[in-house]
């Protein structure tokens, strides 16, 4: 094995923090918000730029980067740099930044036909790689910004402009596409629920190593109510699961339902019934993504659904085993550009 | 590290029974796991220490080991040495080592009639002929009458040599290529010191496959002293190169070599993203043997990653890089214009091989330059240099790297297959005496945050306000999107569209105020110009000189920068009654020229895969100087 595992600096990232106190409107550039009203990007931008404050980074120390898409114009509306680049590219811009510039933050905001569809190749790799990078994914289920096409996220059958008979195509599950990548950080959350949104993005931004977070978002415009059966006010104590690393998995407004393992995944148990004592306690930091795969699967409405950190693991990142090689190796050899030149063997012409 | 003084005395006349000449070619053909590149290489190696001027031309197919025997598997490797100074790896060989039917009869043609060929007899097996198509056996029913034939039991002979080593059969066996090669080092008066410094080297851990291959090269040598070979034995008296420390150089070698000497003298950290495709892998594999540079490779998913990390890399203040051939210049085209748009220094390799499509992954061609030059959506301009010869990719990337920074810019690298593998003598450059790389970027993070403008242009290159992330109070966005001049905040408005195309497309063309003019060999005006790009500068140097014996009066000019043109190309083309353009295209640069300048040049066109014909070449300046 020639790899040397590089120590883990920390199981936290470094995150640079500004000079001076600052508030919301500190990360807000200057620009007009220009989504549709009523979207849920608006939520999102909001709980972003407090969960930011919250942690007091240094603006200029950060860059979003985005793909193409409804969701990708976030960048303009942060006050930090930021690149709006192509469709599905944003995770290998995002990596050169990041492996350019281990002192930047780096963060990549992509829709789900932007990471899923065009740029789902980059994101199994980006994941894999565990480059440091944070990736929100605004989920919608449509395609919003080219006027309600169907999506790779969108339900088999479901009608939409291209699909005025019903989708022929299942979709695929965001979660589940990143644990199979190895992802070191997933989560999930939803547009009108800002404590936790801003809860989540927290721990994706101290997370060292590449962090996946899916946002259910709302698109009123073009699938309208898409997430509504279970992230209603009046339903979601009911229909979600809200995960705590080293809390039991209950969920109901009582609490009173919990999950358990079951022959063929998991199955729902009542909290004060004779299978209480199967009831899972989540744990995050579990190395094996099996558990997490199946809590990934479960939807409504035959399973509650999950909200929040499904996995973080420690792993080094790509820059840290980069970065220990560059050490390594100047240990050493001596860099010396002119005997570089001169080759293995050189001959004089007199 | 090994320096090595060549032969003094270049004038010293041949010894007794050697044949003296000015130039010899000569092509190692076999099978692809016969080691004909390493018997190539070394000879190459052997030839440099001798002291002659030299090139070599390498040729593979890319199949890895293609069935044994079959034409399909057919490897070769031409080197052409000198006295002189040469430009080309030489059109036809001299002489033919074939060590199979297959070999023969896929290079037999090559060969000048008259032409020494050695070729091992033992491989000529009714099963091998038949791999190679012959109805009967060439050696013996006539067919070679015309050739020097120089039969030899290369195979039996290399396994006799080496028979007390304990080896197996195969491995006795493959030292037939160290044994063919000691015959030709006895041909052409060579010295075995280099190749036996080099089995030590390579060897050395393995003593008894170091100690056979020694003993498979003296057999062959030895083959030639005792065998009646004495008309065969010839001698390339030495060069008289420029004085100084040299060095063997391949293109693809240069592009590595160029790239660290850019990052040591912009003081920028190197960034290489890149998917493997042949003929750039080598970039790739190189450089990332380099670490204590500093140097981080990056192997991509795919070659839309691989441009992206590099535009990554560049948006953050690095050297950013990508290197690929002309299928992943396709699939980096989206990419490469989202650089043209956000003006970020990123620099583009472009190792050309043949297309269309797949193509021929290991030949060559210089099919690429409208690609580069148009290849993307809407109004897409870029600067594009190109390499002329291996150790012109070391400068062409220093040149690449200067320019993206200076004027914030794309900038494509055109090299190719011939000029990646093929080797020269190159003379080794002093670090010391190359220029410094400006980097203004640095300047630019020390402007007034509060006035900071990220699309603010200097005056003189237009090159935009560039800024990397970091910078306290300089936060801004850029994008795919067109961009409002100055603040470049998003912009739709009819005005500032036309501005920005316009300002994007005069700022590459004031990138040749900052180049050299072009320089004309021979006469400043007349009745002939050739003008020709990239890799055929050699052939075509060598035609032009032909026909200038021949008594012919031309001038000839040769493109390094092809977007910008040189400045004074327009009054160039116009200086002469007839300009020709050879090219290993269809046309590509005479589209070009003749939209640009309406002249009416006329082309030399070959697509085969194969570097272009000098003598061919002669042919068509003659003959279009008749016309």
């Amino acid at each position: 094995m020639v790899l040397q595992t590089p120590p883990l600096q920390t199981v936290e990232s470094m995150i640079p923090i500004a000079e001076h106190d600052l508030s919301r409107k500190d990360y807000a550039s200057d620009i007009d918000t220009r989504w549709c009203p009523g979207c849920g990007d608006y939520s999102i931008l909001a709980q972003m730029q407090r969960g930011l404050a919250d942690l007091n980074v240094a603006p200029e120390k950060m860059v979003f980067v985005s793909g193409i898409g409804c969701s990708s114009r976030f960048p303009y509306y942060m006050n930090t740099y930021g690149m709006h680049s192509i469709h599905g590219r944003a995770p290998t811009i995002a990596s050169g930044i990041k492996l350019a510039r281990e002192d930047l933050m780096v963060f990549v905001i992509t829709g789900d036909g932007d990471a899923l569809s065009i740029g789902g190749n980059h994101l199994l790799h980006v994941l894999r790689r565990n480059v440091d990078v944070k990736i929100f994914l605004f989920n919608n289920r449509i395609y919003g910004l080219t006027k309600g096409q169907y999506s790779p996220t969108s339900e088999l059958g479901k009608v939409t402009k291209s699909s005025p008979v019903g989708t022929t195509e299942r979709p695929l599950n965001p979660l589940a596409v990143a644990l199979a990548s190895e992802a070191t950080f997933v989560a999930r959350s939803y547009d009108t629920d800002p404590q936790h949104l801003q809860a989540t993005i927290h721990r994706a931004a101290k997370h060292h190593g590449a962090a996946f977070v899916e946002i259910l978002q709302n698109c009123n415009i073009f699938n309208d109510r898409a997430f509504a059966d279970y992230t209603d006010r009046d339903v979601r104590d009911e229909r979600l699961l809200y995960l705590e690393h080293g809390e039991p998995m209950l969920f109901g407004e009582e609490k009173n339902k919990g999950l358990a393992v079951s022959a063929t995944g998991l199955r729902v148990v009542e909290a004060d019934g004779p299978d209480a004592g199967l009831i899972l306690t989540h744990d995050a930091t579990r190395p094996s993504p099996d558990v997490h795969q199946l809590l990934a699967r479960c939807s409504y409405p035959e399973m509650p659904v999950p909200m929040g950190v499904i996995r973080q693991v420690t792993a080094p990142t790509y820059g840290d085993y980069l970065d220990g090689q560059i050490e390594v190796q100047k240990f050493r050899n001596r860099a010396d550009v002119a005997s570089l030149l001169r080759g293995r063997s050189t001959w004089q012409v007199e | 590290m090994t320096t090595t003084s060549t032969q003094a005395d270049g004038s010293a006349s041949a010894p007794a029974g050697i044949q003296e000449r000015d130039r010899v070619t000569v092509r190692f053909a076999g099978d692809s796991g016969d080691g004909m590149q390493l018997a190539g290489n070394r000879f190459a190696d052997a030839t440099a220490v001798f002291g002659n001027d030299f090139s070599t031309l390498p040729d593979f197919p890319a199949e890895i080991r293609a069935p044994a025997g079959s034409l399909a598997g057919v490897s070769s490797f031409q080197i052409s040495f000198s006295k002189h100074l040469i430009y080309t790896p030489g059109d036809e060989p001299d002489t033919l080592v074939a060590m199979n039917p297959a070999a023969l009869s896929s290079h037999l043609s090559a060969l000048a009639k008259g032409g020494l060929l050695v070729v091992n007899e033992d491989a000529f097996t009714s099963g091998n002929l038949k791999k190679a198509n012959y109805p009967s056996n060439p050696l013996t029913d006539g067919s070679l009458e015309g050739y020097r034939i120089i039969k030899a039991p290369i195979t039996t002979a290399a396994i006799a040599a080496v028979d007390d080593l304990g080896l197996t059969t195969q491995n006795a066996e493959r030292t037939k290529n160290f044994f063919a090669l000691g015959l030709v080092y006895w041909l052409y008066d060579r010295n075995l010191e280099p190749t036996l410094e080099w089995i030590e080297e390579r060897f050395g851990r393995l003593p008894n496959i170091a100690e056979a291959n020694r003993r498979a090269l003296y057999a062959g040598h030895a083959y030639g002293e005792t065998t009646e070979l004495a008309d065969a034995h010839v001698r390339v008296p030495p060069a008289v190169l420029k004085p100084g420390e040299y060095r063997t150089i391949t293109g693809n070698q240069a592009l590595v070599l160029g790239l660290i000497t850019a990052a040591h003298l912009s003081d920028l950290e190197l960034f290489y993203g890149s998917y493997p495709i042949t003929p750039a892998s080598d970039v790739l594999v190189e450089l990332a043997a380099l670490r204590e540079y500093g140097v981080r490779t990056f192997q991509a998913e795919d070659e839309i990653s691989a441009i992206g990390t590099a535009i990554g890399a560049a948006y953050g203040g690095g050297l950013g890089v990508t290197g690929t051939s002309g299928p992943g210049i396709a699939l980096k085209s989206e990419a490469l214009n989202l650089a043209v748009m956000t003006e970020l220094p990123l620099i583009v390799l472009d190792v050309q091989r043949s297309g269309p499509s797949t193509g021929m992954p290991t030949k060559t061609e210089q099919t690429d330059l409208l690609q580069v030059m148009f290849g993307r959506n809407g109004e897409s301009p870029l600067c594009v240099l190109a390499a002329k010869s291996p150790g012109d990719c070391f400068y062409m990337v220093l040149e690449a790297v200067r320019l993206a920074h200076k004027f914030a810019t794309p900038v494509v690298l055109l090299s190719d297959t011939y000029l990646a593998n093929t080797a020269e003598p190159w003379p080794v450059p002093d670090i010391n005496q190359l220029d410094l790389i400006e980097v203004p970027y640095r300047r630019n993070e020390l402007a007034d945050a509060e006035d900071f403008q990220p699309y603010a242009r200097d005056p003189e290159t237009l090159a935009r306000m560039f800024v990397p992330p970091g910078q306290p109070g300089m936060q801004h966005r850029i994008g795919g999107l067109e961009k409002s001049d100055i603040s470049g905040d998003v912009a739709y408005t009819p005005e500032n569209h036309q501005r920005m195309t316009d300002l994007r497309g005069e700022k590459i063309q004031r990138i040749a105020n900052f180049i050299p003019e072009l320089e004309v060999d021979g006469p400043e005006s007349g009745d002939l110009l050739v003008l020709s790009w990239g890799s055929t500068y050699g052939a075509v140097f060598t035609a032009v000189n032909e026909a200038r014996d021949a008594g012919y009066e031309l001038a000839h000019a040769h493109l390094q920068y092809l977007n910008p043109f040189p400045r004074n190309l327009g009054d160039v083309v116009s200086s002469y009654q007839k300009v020709l353009i050879p090219e290993a295209n269809t046309g590509q640069l005479r589209m070009l020229v003749r939209a640009q300048f309406l002249v009416d040049a006329q082309g030399y066109n070959e697509v085969t895969g194969q570097p272009l014909s000098a003598r061919l070449l002669t042919e068509r300046i003659v003959q279009y100087a008749n016309e």
